[in-house]
């Protein structure tokens, strides 16, 4: 069977910059694929091409294993996009926001009404339903546009940092949400920049920077592979330390004050460390994607 | 990518513009009511006497009838113009409307051909809702509430896609004031509104003809007093060519500006 998502040698250029440059990867049904990477890495340009948004410059993207550049209109119709911004309509009630998109789809007003309803169930919306999307929280009109990319009941729902901005309550809601989606064999494509997001929802992902893909895999595999199992950092590391460091061959970022140590399940330094040199200002825990991200991208400010 | 796609869907976009309106419709439906009194008061009772009748196309009308038609037309101008640049601004660019619908089937063309089928229905609705009132207060005839119907669409296409068309390529909203004080105004005062074109110099009747908005006073006398001094083939032949042009600059313009 066709992957439901088939970019290949993807390039989207702008004038003198290629945001995209030479991506290929693969989205298989039912699957939560993640893209991360810092601002400006190419994320939403990608996302933006692949809901046929703007026109690729370079290679081929296939989505149900039909082209975008001619296939558009019937692959729109298959998929559900939440927007980065909230593309709301403003003047519209809750619910006839859904009515409304679902016309566009070209539903009927009686299955529109049905799925709306559904849906705002679904998203602990229905006691909104006739309020004004002005006066909904962050984190209800999120809800609300996650509802509207449902309407269709889309195959491939893609989601451009769905929880950027949002409290944490409203984050776990609809990371439940999600994740009781998965039961019903969606896929799903999204971008984040909250690392904790993208190793709880995604099966698999792409860390891109510059346009380029860095690496690629599940996320634990992604873990293990980059930053070890456990994480050492300490504070004001004295020269000792970053000699035993340096002839022990464990991988490392030295940033000045502070060293970071990464320390492999089963490693057998791990008592060394602990008793020789982890003592005041260190910091001994498990490692995480964010640590994959940093030593991948780097630390410096992107904007 | 989203070219060469034109099919019955801009209804979608047209209904969803409907939808928001019913909102605020009763607010908008006085202008089209009031305004035609105020003139007809103003220049009916005010300065029809010192101007007497006015002659035009072989006859002479007083000068409320003269004018009545010509407040019709810049009625349908203003009302799809002004729908097609502050408002469609507004859901372009605060409300990002266009992004939503650009994820759904429906194409760039569809969305365009909505927004100017949208201002060309309110065109027609305040031309008969103020052909209406004229009528009653005996200025136009009556069967010209329904006659002014297809004039008022494509008066109300013309004017829609050009201000659609500025829209595309304005920075910011209020920009708008530019092409509305340089174009909008003196067109409104110089299109045979107010007087008979042929009364100019040879070279400004010249420049007035070249107006869109000439054309539609024109078709809305014919329509209206039943007179007229331009063919009435060439009046429609300059607006339908005019909305065609102008309805494929603003799609380009749209493209540029939207799809990157």
């Amino acid at each position: 069977m066709d992957p439901v998502v088939h970019v290949t040698k993807l390039v989207k250029r702008f004038r003198d910059v290629t945001a995209v440059d030479d991506i290929s990867f693969a989205v298989q049904r039912g699957e939560f694929f993640g893209l991360l990477g810092p601002n400006g890495a190419g994320k939403s340009t990608t996302i933006r091409v692949l809901y046929g948004f703007s026109p690729p410059s370079a290679g081929t993207v296939r989505i149900f294993g039909l082209d975008i550049r001619t296939h558009w209109r019937t692959i729109k119709a298959r998929i559900g996009v939440c927007h980065q911004e909230n593309t709301l309509d403003p003047d519209l009630t809750v619910e006839e926001n859904l009515w409304v998109f679902a016309g566009y789809f070209g539903l009927s007003r009686a299955v529109a009404k049905e799925r709306a309803s559904e849906l705002l169930d679904f998203f602990a919306l229905s006691h909104k339903r006739a309020a004004k999307v002005a006066d909904l929280s962050g984190g209800m009109a999120r809800r609300l546009i996650l509802a509207r990319a449902l309407i269709n009941r889309p195959e491939l729902l893609i989601l451009d940092e769905p929880t950027t901005g949002l409290d944490p309550q409203s984050r776990h809601l609809l990371w439940d949400k999600l994740q009781s989606l998965r039961a019903d064999g969606i896929t799903v494509l999204l971008t984040t920049h909250y690392m904790e997001e993208a190793a709880r929802l995604c099966d698999r992902l792409l860390i891109i920077d510059h346009g380029k893909i860095l690496v690629e895999g599940a996320p634990e595999a992604l873990i293990a592979r980059h930053a070890g199992a456990h994480v050492l950092e300490i504070g004001g590391p004295s020269p000792d330390l970053l000699a035993y460091v340096r002839t022990s061959g464990l991988s490392h970022d030295d940033l000045g004050d502070r060293l970071i140590l990464y320390v492999p399940e089963g490693s057998p330094l791990t008592e060394t460390l602990r008793t020789r040199f982890c003592m005041e200002r260190c910091t001994w825990r498990r490692s995480t994607l964010e640590d994959v991200f940093l030593r991948l991208t780097g630390r410096e400010l992107r904007e | 990518m989203t070219g060469g796609a034109v099919s019955w869907r801009f209804v979608k976009v047209w209904r969803r513009n409907l939808w928001t309106y019913r909102r605020i419709w009763k607010v908008s439906f006085l202008t089209p009511l009031l305004e035609p009194l105020f003139f007809v008061a103003a220049f009916g009772l005010g300065l029809s006497g010192f101007i007497g009748e006015v002659p035009y196309g072989g006859r002479h009308f007083d000068y409320p009838t003269f004018i009545a038609p010509g407040l019709v037309a810049t009625a349908m101008m203003n009302n799809a113009f002004f729908e097609t640049t502050y408002a469609s601004f507004v859901r372009m660019y605060y409300q990002k409307t266009f992004d939503g619908m650009l994820a759904t089937p429906l194409s760039l063309e569809e969305i365009m051909i909505g927004e100017i089928v949208w201002a060309a229905t309110k065109s027609m609705a305040a031309a008969c809702l103020m052909s209406g009132v004229l009528a009653v207060l005996g200025f136009v005839t009556p069967w010209s509430i329904v006659a002014i119907v297809p004039t008022a669409f494509l008066g109300g296409v013309a004017f829609g896609a050009v201000g659609l068309w500025i829209t595309g390529l304005t920075p910011h909203i209020e920009m708008f004031n530019l092409p509305i004080f340089l174009v909008v105004t003196p067109m409104f005062l110089f299109s045979g509104t107010f007087f008979p074109v042929s009364t100019l110099p040879a070279w400004a009747g010249a420049a007035a003809r070249a107006f869109p908005l000439y054309h539609l006073v024109e078709l809305c006398r014919r329509m209206q007093i039943g007179a007229g001094e331009y063919p009435a083939w060439g009046s429609a032949a300059y607006l339908i060519g005019f909305a065609a042009l102008f309805t494929i600059c603003a799609v380009r313009a749209m493209k540029r500006r939207l799809i990157r």
